[in-house]
């Protein structure tokens, strides 16, 4: 029973591998909740606090920007992020508040896999590819195939994972949120909308709406067969509207005690037309 | 303990900005909140609750909670030794549920334990079998009786009518509304914490804690601890906030009885969780609303039925309850009247005191009235209000004359003259529109609304209450210290104290001694009332010492001591050139005076609801300017223009600290704050789902006092707690109407009311 | 408890024992109720209030969010060591005379808040520091005064350069 403090990622998965019941730590925003109110009883906890590899932003390849796990959010919201995929860096600023946004991080919005997640509907959006590794293997899997339901995914209780690669798009992204408040508020609906101007067409990814974050495709396919959609386009209002009643019919929102299914189905329209709108304004 | 031996120094008599003498170790951490105390052998307590809102107790086996290590007691209602239950109007609360839990999170059992962990577990293994029942969560099904009584005392707490002038009367034009509030929580910042520190013989008890009223406290306690009075003694420890939350009972029965049971010091302290639970909340209510006015806009008549849900138990309903219905038609001259109001007993949780006390209810309903009035006869908001507005000397619907200073004309048009804010920059940072960080929409969707809301607010308590307010002021060496029992929460009654000393009598040392119950009773800190009341009691202590001071000096210079004033910090011959300082004058001497000061008496309110209920008034009018983004029914509230009749300014800083914190809490009603319930059961018990405005939700505030003096109050100052909380809510759902068009008629307004 | 966790902590340049630990204790807790700092407070425990904020490695923080264990490698300041002077700081003194201390229970998260908004941006437009006090509830003030705090402190310091 005991609370390892990893420095090296080396000893963070040797220890994940040793103790069965070990729970990982990054920057405790979600998993401290937990444990203060009694709904995690830790044992063994390994702490990826102090791993520097997992904080650094690399640009290896061209047109893929690598983020480590670890990095947190008030580094996000700002360069080199907030130049190369600024969906991100807003999403990222939306978190929370200033204190939370100082150590929340990639590594534990997908940990926790909550579909109100403000960074997951980015990464639907962009195709992001999550690198997972153990003492002895590594993966690369799809976002789309590593979420797999209401705070569920596929990582295995020895993997770690590590980073998470963002293509670079040419066009313009961008990132919603409703809330009730202004600052500091957990979505009722969100969407992440990017317009790829090389291969001509439009993502959109929808979260807090279903149990997993939406990937509106029906919506995106309808959009490209009735649209030109290479750079310097004009959107008509019409087509717009369209747009957004698609993709809140792709939605599967429920009544809660944050909002209405109405509601949010709703939203996603008017968020989902107006971001398309500015994307080709 | 906290607000204890200050010492301030420097001329800050009454009108200045003095400064709190606890500034400098609140901005430093080191003034002690009641939830910092410690105590040497100190052991934690912890409650256990009921998950269900109505449910039969069948059994509880504390066995296995016992047998934990670390555990050192558990006790349930069988272990309380004097009376079972307690209650503000009516004790008819259990200290811990007996036979049934009436609403969800009603405290069952106790424990004592070494850690807070331990509790936790402990309480995890406490075996309580309950039958549930069908709950009763609708309050007309209490009025209506379709469901069996869920109390010994009935499902209607109170039940009042208010019947004026002609019952026949109408008017050409004719509005009604049915408005709905919901509930709002008091989410002070310092959660409910006491140190309970038994007596060494074990047969008493002193009790420090986090309260707005320790005598009434004190009295409650002992009855449930079946020891006399004086065995049991309360010190108020530092208050983080209290709005009407610490008024009833909530840890502090339970943590005595776990000190005497363990004879050992019992720690308690609330998580943000447990405090939704823990405390009574602001009144949901439903209320219908019919004005009948002539063309001009002028009322004639008033038809309304109030009801409000009181929750589980008693609390303070009933004053709730009296308080909403006399407050039927606002600021404004009406003659006749047809009220009837309910105050219910439901399975939801307790309801009670929170700053505004039932007018912040009836305020959104007759001020969405106004408004539709207005819009029936075409006039403007400001118009119908002015043509309204009461003034000194005119009769309310119960009868009473208005005698406080009333300037609800001037507070209109003084608020009406306040620059508008400019129109929304162009360039306008997202943050800054509706949505804020979440950048939903951008400038093109913004579409602003102006609003209007003007209240009229009873100060201290009502209703043939003699709510006194005691002082001590003791004179010596030059420097005065107060002794009072009155609840510092934040408001700064421990700034305006040492103030009052200073101007009455010339000192510029001010001590203050602990705030506790070895002297009368200052009454609760609510209803706005300590500055007037134990204002006036300190005011009256000071007044009798410097008469004293003026004997003892005129008698050793042979002045008559008729002759004597203070002037500045000097004992000065108004006829003579004599003139010695205060602190020379004082040297070698005690002076010390009690005083003990009351409003003038109420009355109770007959079977008609007439008769001369409150004892004093003020007013106050909002103007609301909002950005609303209609597609997606968000909003931001811009600017909040005020008037509020203050009587005097006693200091400035204080007076606005009061507004401007008001206005955000009654933003917070407007627009985001709501327990949100489902049969019986909270859902959003936690600061993640129950959203309190943040700094990016807070308007620009501009604020105009008028001091219109107060020939009844002994500073000529009204309380000015309540008043900004109240009008501010309907002013800027107001707003919202004229932005978006949408007859909007419950609170808090929630996006889809807007936008679907 | 069932654990026995011993571990340092350093705090406000000092370096501290913790004893007995519970695994799960946030660093809040540990300040408070641990190492004789109760000059943090706690008003929600799941950072949704900011009233527990600390410096960690020169970052604002919830301390209620950081397991205390963790936190080993870490410089922590609380509001008792933002100054090694016996006076008020800047910031303080002017939250005093502005009036931004009612309850006073949300105050030493916003002086800590403050003070590190400042370091890293000493001047602030209106909207940044509405921004960077966001996670800092204040329920007693509605904030007007608290900003007026801030705006007194950036004067006072643009006019001492
Ligand atoms: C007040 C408050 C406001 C919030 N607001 C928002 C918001 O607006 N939007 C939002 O999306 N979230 C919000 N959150 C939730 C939280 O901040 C985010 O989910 C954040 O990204 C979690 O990151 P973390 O590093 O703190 O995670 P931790 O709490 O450290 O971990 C969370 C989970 O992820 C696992 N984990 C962490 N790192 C890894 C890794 N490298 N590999 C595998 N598993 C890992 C942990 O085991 C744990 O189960 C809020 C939280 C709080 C307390
Ligand atoms: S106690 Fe940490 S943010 Fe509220
Ligand atoms: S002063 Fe009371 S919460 Fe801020």
């Amino acid at each position: 029973m005991t609370v390892i403090v990893a420095k090296e990622l080396s000893t963070a998965l040797a220890a994940l591998r040793e103790h069965a019941d070990a729970r990982l730590i990054q920057g405790g925003t979600d998993l401290m909740v937990e444990i203060n109110f009694n709904h995690v009883k830790p044992t063994t906890m390994v702490s990826l606090r102090d791993v520097q590899s997992l904080r650094t932003i690399r640009q290896d390849s061209p047109g893929i920007m690598s983020i480590g796990s670890g990095v947190p959010y008030s580094v996000l919201e700002g360069e080199p992020v907030l130049s190369a995929i600024p969906a991100l860096a807003q999403a990222s600023r939306t978190v929370g508040s200033p204190q939370i946004r100082a150590t929340g991080s990639l590594g534990g919005n997908l940990g926790t896999c909550s579909p109100a997640g403000d960074t997951l509907p980015v990464m639907f959006a962009l195709d992001a590819m999550i690198h997972l590794s153990t003492l002895d293997s590594q993966r690369v899997v799809s976002i789309h195939d590593f979420m797999t339901g209401v705070k569920r995914n596929v990582r295995q209780h020895d993997e770690i994972i590590t980073a998470i690669d963002f293509p670079i798009v040419q066009g313009w992204q961008g990132y919603s949120k409703v809330g009730v408040r202004n600052a500091m508020v957990i979505s009722v609906a969100s969407a992440c909308l990017v317009a790829d101007h090389k291969h001509a067409d439009v993502r959109l990814a929808l979260g807090s709406v279903g149990p997993t974050i939406i990937r509106c495709r029906e919506a995106e396919a309808w959009l490209k067969s009735s649209q030109d959609l290479t750079a310097g386009q004009s959107i008509s209002l019409d087509i717009a509207h369209e747009f957004g009643r698609r993709a809140a019919d792709e939605s599967s929102p429920i009544d809660d005690h944050r909002s209405t299914a109405q509601y949010r189905r709703h939203a996603i329209s008017v968020l989902a037309s107006r971001m398309l709108r500015k994307a080709y304004q | 303990m906290a607000p204890s031996s200050t010492v301030t120094k420097s001329r800050d008599v009454l009108g200045t900005n003095a400064l709190r003498p606890d500034g400098a170790q609140k901005v430093q951490g080191s003034f002690e909140f009641t939830s910092d105390m410690h105590a040497e052998n100190m052991l934690w307590g912890a409650t256990l609750r009921s998950p269900h809102p109505y449910a039969r107790i069948v059994s509880i086996d504390t066995s296995a909670a016992l047998a934990l290590s670390g555990v050192k007691c558990v006790i349930t209602a069988s272990d309380v030794p004097g009376k079972l239950t307690y209650g503000l109007i009516s004790s008819d609360q259990p200290v811990f549920a007996h036979e049934f839990v009436r609403y969800m999170g009603e405290p069952v059992a106790a424990v004592a334990a070494d850690h807070p962990e331990t509790c936790r577990r402990a309480l995890a293994l406490i075996k309580v079998a309950y039958e549930v029942l069908k709950p009763l969560t609708n309050p007309e099904d209490a009025i209506s009786g379709s469901h069996d009584p869920i109390h010994p005392d009935g499902n209607v707490i109170r039940h009042q009518r208010i019947i004026r002038g002609d019952q026949a009367a109408t008017g050409a034009v004719v509005v009604e509304g049915e408005y709905v509030i919901g509930m709002q929580d008091q989410a002070f910042l310092g959660l409910e914490a006491a140190l309970a520190i038994p007596d060494p013989d074990g047969l008493g008890v002193h009790l420090h804690v986090a309260t707005q009223w320790l005598h009434e406290d004190l009295s409650q306690i002992s009855a449930c601890l079946g020891l006399p009075a004086e065995k049991v003694r309360l010190t108020l420890g530092g208050v983080g906030g209290a709005f009407g939350a610490r008024e009833d009972i909530s840890l502090q029965v339970h943590c005595c009885l776990l000190a005497l049971k363990t004879g050992r010091p019992i720690k308690m302290q609330y998580s943000r969780e447990e405090s939704f639970f823990g405390h009574v909340h602001r009144h949901p209510a439903s209320i219908f609303m019919r004005h009948h006015a002539d063309l001009n806009g002028k009322i004639i008549k008033i038809d309304a039925r109030f009801v409000f849900d009181g929750g589980a138990y008693t609390s303070t309903s009933p004053a709730v309850l009296i308080n909403g219905i006399t407050h039927t038609q606002g600021p404004y001259k009406c003659d006749n009247a047809t009220v009837d109001g309910y105050a219910v007993r439901t399975n939801n949780p307790p309801c009670g005191a929170m700053r505004g006390f039932g007018v912040v209810q009836a305020c959104f309903a007759h001020e969405s009235q106004m408004d539709k009035i207005a819009a029936a006869v075409g006039k403007s908001p400001v118009e119908i209000r002015l043509i309204n507005a009461m003034a000194t000397g005119d009769p309310l619907i119960t009868g009473q004359i208005m005698e406080s200073v009333a300037p609800v004309a001037r507070c209109i048009t003084e608020t009406d003259a306040i620059p508008l804010p400019p129109s929304l920059d162009v360039n306008a940072d997202e943050l800054e529109l509706p949505g804020g960080s979440g950048l939903t929409s951008s400038q093109s969707n913004i579409v602003r609304g102006i609003g209007w809301g003007v209240s009229m607010k009873n100060l201290m308590y009502s209703e043939g209450f003699d709510d006194f307010a005691t002082a001590r002021c003791t004179l010596k060496d030059g420097v005065a210290s107060l002794k009072f029992a009155t609840s510092e929460v934040g408001q700064g009654f421990v700034t305006l104290a040492p103030q009052i000393a200073r101007s009455v009598l010339g000192v510029d040392d001010v001590l203050i001694e602990p705030i506790d119950t070895e002297i009368g009773s200052a009454g609760s800190t609510s209803a706005s009332r300590q500055t007037w009341m134990s204002g006036g009691a300190v005011d009256g202590a000071c007044r009798l010492v410097r008469e004293r001071l003026f004997h003892h000096v005129g008698k050793i210079h042979n002045i008559d001591p008729l002759r004597l004033v203070i002037e500045g910090t000097d004992v000065v011959d108004q006829m003579g050139t004599f003139r010695i300082s205060v602190a020379d004058a004082s040297d070698g001497i005690e002076i010390s005076e009690t005083f003990e000061h009351h409003h003038r008496k109420t009355d109770e309110l007959d079977e008609h609801g007439q008769g001369n209920c409150h004892t004093a008034f003020a007013f106050v009018a909002h103007r609301a300017v909002v950005d609303v983004d209609p597609d997606l029914g968000l909003v931001k509230v811009v600017q909040i223009a005020t008037a509020q009749d203050v009587g005097r300014v006693l200091n400035p800083l204080s007076a606005i600290g009061q507004l401007e914190g008001g206005i955000a809490q009654g933003l917070g009603l407007a627009v985001m704050e709501e327990i949100v319930m489902k049969d019986g059961k909270v859902r959003n018990p936690s600061f993640t789902d129950y959203l309190l405005p943040t700094a990016l939700d807070a308007p620009d505030v501009v604020a105009v006092m008028i001091e219109e003096y107060e020939p009844q109050a002994p500073l000529g100052a009204k309380g000015i707690g309540e008043p900004p909380c109240i009008s501010v809510t309907p002013a800027i759902v107001a707003a919202i109407r004229n932005a978006t068009g949408k007859a909007i008629e419950r609170i808090p307004v929630r996006p889809q009311d807007i936008c679907l | 408890m069932s654990t026995n966790e011993f571990y340092s902590l350093r705090v406000n340049g000092r370096t501290h024992q913790v004893q007995d630990s519970w695994i799960g204790e946030s660093l809040l807790y540990v300040l408070r109720e641990r190492l004789g700092l109760p000059g943090t407070k706690g008003a929600c425990e799941q950072g949704e209030c900011g009233s527990c904020t600390v410096l960690m490695d020169d970052a604002a923080v919830c301390s209620c969010l950081v397991m205390a264990a963790t936190a080993i490698h870490s410089e922590i300041v609380t509001v008792e060591g933002i100054t090694t002077e016996t006076t008020l700081t800047d910031v303080q003194q002017n939250f005093v005379n502005e009036g931004a201390v009612q309850c006073g229970f949300c105050t030493p998260g916003l002086i800590v808040a403050v003070h590190h908004l400042l370091e890293k941006n000493p001047n602030p437009t209106e909207l940044e520091v509405k921004e960077a006090i966001s996670g800092n509830i204040c329920r007693c003030t509605g904030y007007g005064r608290v900003f007026a705090a801030v705006e007194a402190t950036i004067r006072s310091r643009n006019s001492e350069k």
